[in-house]
């Protein structure tokens, strides 16, 4: 469904084969557990049984005296960091932390911080070596619940956190060390006046748990420190160049003297940015004198690798009688993890983005608890207050009794509606993918039998912009070797090659697509918010139309007059007497007419995305006897600004809903009073399969963004954020109650109908 | 002349002022005449010679990269947000 006639693309809108797709078929596509470098040997790292506890000694002699063994580090082998704060590629860090992290100093945080690593002849030697090394550890009371972190007489994990307000000195500020890392505030009008108009008040408390990100391939990388400095590491990662700058930075060594080798990646989703094994296997080949590999274990990304924080959530949103929403509240508490960084202040900014709400004022708080330190998952933060704010919107409807594509319809946020952290939207889509979802045969259909219920909710995600680069050498037969620093998760070598190849004229085939390692390619941000497609699209555009440039040079040299007289029109070079060279004819004369034509674009962050929004219906049938939930029927549809490759744009929707369903009904971390994660293996932490969720069906909504010069929005992310409440009001909607925790397991959903 | 939304969390110093006329031509200039309105805001927003790590600035609602170079339109509206980052 477009918005607007559309230009006729030749290559934008159709559907190739990726290009990477016969390696990855055929498993010759090289992730980073398969490389095997001469001389190579294995790494295991000694992980913290406690949740919470102080490192009062380690000893590695008895493991040090094992044959086979040949280095051991631990953080006395990691520079001093001190209070820095570095911005590395997707945020600031706080480098004490970000170094405490990969091997634990004083303390340790939560069960799973790596305390000390063996590399070994082989990965058995190293795994029995890793037993032998003997930790002292005095105990500490494990704080699990963001809402007990939060107390004043608390347990404090970080002795030198103090709460931090917009950049307020932490001292002058409160001189008591506290778990609240950051506290967030955003206003807008006049929250008192606004309730003060409404005709109904709504209010809950939400609680959402811990989730892992849920990628297939564990963590890995495999380091060779070269004798003469040079440090190279084979990993999988969303951003080499942030890996880069983070590995440099925590070994302290210059930056050029790291390079990354992005491997294939095997999901990532916000959980492949922060590093945690490059500087460990960095400092064991140091010691080693050896290229070292270093692969986590299924529990060890469970235990020890960021996921998305579980939260506590107030909610308040008022509405006069005839649905016009007047005002909002909302007091967001984060579980950080062991150290500060939750998104807490983007959900912030995510929860009332869908609605043009008069009135409104939102709290945050970032909180340490001993818990992994929490990365990025998917449109960080707004699944979580979607989840909330998305319920009370039906429960409103529900009061009312107004239909919620209506009532979605009456409040949607539009081009120049004001946020309430403050910005103004630019073109937007949110009333269009609630129409589609309106008009859909889906939401037109009736839904028959007993406990059955169907729900909708909307969602919106930023979507970043940042900085890409790169390069393209047009090759003599006329294919174009196009080199970018992009690491692809989700199909972006197809959509930037496709762009790259409507600006030229030639087909997606004819452009062979590389993704680089460090050395060989300008800078370029993490594959993350959902950028790719947008950014580095805008740089292969550049890189195009550089091409462009030089060619009409070469064919004005050809045809022996001035430039300016000739013109590139739909991939051929024209000349002002019918002459004419198509891209393929000249490009076997540039070796005869100055050599290498080699265009370069780069994105440089001076443009953002003007932010997408999704809207979702599902149908459920609920058992109320098992408090099992059945996903009959679901449809998402999704303002995607121009879809380049429609099959990953509906990819990237079906996995995200996926993901959301799996949030919903099923995913948690299940600590035990001690802090220890119990269901630290995919069998026991259930994540969705193809038994649990129907084909999930999409509606391809293009609301073109003007900054782009095809229209494209990211899409990637925001399809995550509509399920987990599009579940609860279906699930409202068949029973009768409303769920006020993630995620809606048959245990607490039998819990909440027995006490109805 | 730019209009500057002011975070809540430093209301306080600028009298409770929410929105805050400058005269300045980039956002260095902007913090700088705030600086002089308002003392204190300046250690708010900025380290050493940076945007405090963690703070974005966007003008007419787009975040820029280029921070406190960034040049400015006599009608530029500007806001202070914490950095986001995505997945």
């Amino acid at each position: 469904m477009a918005t607007i006639d559309k230009p006729k693309y030749k290559v934008i809108g159709t559907r190739p084969i990726r290009h990477d797709g016969v390696d990855k078929v055929t498993g010759r596509a090289q992730y980073g557990a398969d490389i095997k470098l001469s001389g190579m040997i294995y790494g295991a790292l000694l992980r913290s049984p406690h949740a919470h506890a102080r490192i009062k000694n380690v000893d590695t002699s008895r493991a040090l005296a094992v044959t086979g063994v040949r280095a051991i580090v631990t953080s006395a082998d990691l520079p001093e960091q001190g209070d820095r704060v570095v911005e590395l590629g997707e945020g600031a860090v706080n480098m004490r932390h970000l170094t405490a992290n990969v091997l634990a100093r004083e303390k340790v945080l939560y069960k799973g911080h790596a305390i000390a690593a063996v590399a070994a002849d082989n990965i058995h030697i190293a795994q029995e070596a890793v037993k032998l090394i003997d930790v002292e550890f005095e105990l500490l009371t494990p704080l699990l619940d963001v809402q007990e972190a939060m107390r004043v007489d608390a347990p404090i994990l970080n002795d030198e956190i103090r709460t931090e307000s917009f950049g307020s000195a932490p001292a002058a500020q409160d001189s008591q060390p506290t778990n609240v890392a950051k506290h967030f505030i955003f206003e807008k009008g006049d929250l008192a006046a606004g309730l003060a108009e409404a005709d109904l008040i709504v209010e809950r408390e939400f609680d959402t748990a811990t989730v892992h990100q849920g990628y297939i391939e564990p963590h890995n990388a495999t380091v060779h420190w070269n004798a003469d400095g040079k440090i190279t590491v084979w990993m999988s990662t969303q951003g080499s160049f942030s890996a880069r700058h983070q590995t440099a930075e925590l070994l302290k060594v210059p930056i050029s003297s790291v390079k990354v080798v992005p491997m294939e990646i095997g999901g990532g989703f916000g959980g492949k940015i922060s590093v945690y094994l490059p500087p460990v296997a960095a400092l064991l080949s140091k010691k080693s004198g050896h290229p070292v590999q270093l692969v986590m274990s299924r529990t060890d990304v469970f235990e020890a690798t960021g996921p998305t924080p579980g939260s506590h959530m107030r909610m308040k949103l008022g509405v006069t009688k005839d649905g016009r929403l007047t005002a909002g509240a909302a007091w967001i508490a984060f579980e950080a993890g062991a150290y500060t960084g939750s998104p807490v202040g983007a959900a912030c900014m995510c929860v009332f983005s869908c609605y043009d709400l008069p009135h409104g004022r939102v709290e945050g708080f970032d909180v340490c608890v001993n818990k992994p330190r929490s990365n990025a998952y998917r449109a960080p933060g707004s699944t979580h207050v979607a989840f909330a704010i998305e319920t009370l919107v039906d429960e409103i409807c529900e009061k009312l009794e107004i239909d919620p594509a209506e009532f979605r319809l009456k409040n949607a946020a539009t081009e120049g509606t004001r946020r309430v952290d403050g910005p103004v939207f630019s073109r937007i889509g949110m009333k269009e993918t609630v129409e589609a979802i309106k008009n859909s045969e889906h939401y037109r259909s009736s839904l028959e039998g007993k406990c059955r219920g169907r729900g909708i909710a909307s969602g919106f995600w930023f979507n970043a912009g940042l900085r890409s680069s790169v390069s393209a050498t047009v090759n003599p037969d006329g294919t174009v070797s196009l080199v970018e620093g992009s690491t692809d998760i989700g199909g972006s070598r197809a959509s930037i090659a496709m762009q790259l190849a409507e600006t030229l004229g030639i087909t997606a085939e004819e452009v062979i697509p590389s993704v680089v390692d460090t050395d060989s390619v300008g800078y370029t941000d993490v594959t993350g918010g959902s950028r790719v497609t947008f950014s580095t699209g805008i740089a292969a555009i550049k890189a195009a139309e550089d091409i462009q440039s030089q060619l009409l040079q070469r064919a004005a040299l050809l045809w022996e007059m001035d430039v300016s007289c000739v013109r590139y029109e739909d991939g051929a070079v024209v000349g002002p007497d019918g002459q004419s060279l198509s891209f393929k004819e000249l490009a076997a004369k540039l070796n005869a007419t100055g050599g290498a034509v080699i265009g370069r674009g780069t994105s440089t962050g001076e443009v953002n995305q003007a932010g997408a929004y999704g809207t979702h219906c599902v149908d459920v049938e609920v058992d109320p006897e098992l408090g099992k939930v059945q996903i009959l029927r679901y449809t998402a549809a999704q303002d995607v600004g121009t879809a380049i490759h429609p099959s990953y744009v509906e990819g990237q929707i079906q996995g995200g809903v996926v993901q959301g369903i799996g949030w919903a009904l099923n995913e948690e971390y299940w600590y035990d009073g001690e802090g220890e994660m119990r269901n630290a293996t995919y069998l026991d932490y259930r994540i969705p399969t193809c038994y649990d969720v129907p084909m999930i069906d999409t509606i391809i909504v293009e609301v073109p963004d003007p900054q782009h010069p095809y229209g494209v929005r990211g899409a990637g992310e925001v399809p995550i954020c509509p399920p987990p409440a599009a579940i609860a009001n279906a699930i409202h909607d068949a029973i009768g109650v409303r769920m006020e925790q993630l995620p809606m397991s048959p245990p607490r959903l039998l819990e909440e109908i027995l006490k109805k | 002349m730019p209009r500057v939304f002011i975070p809540p969390a430093i209301k306080t110093l600028t009298n409770d002022q929410a929105v805050v006329m400058t005269s300045g031509k980039s956002i260095r200039e902007v913090i700088d005449d705030l600086e002089k309105m308002f003392p204190g805001v300046r250690q708010r927003l900025i380290d050493g010679d940076e945007l405090r790590p963690g703070i974005a600035v966007t003008v007419n609602g787009n975040v820029t990269s280029l921070g406190l170079l960034q040049r400015l339109d006599n009608d530029a509206e500007v806001h202070f947000l914490p950095a986001v980052g995505g997945g």
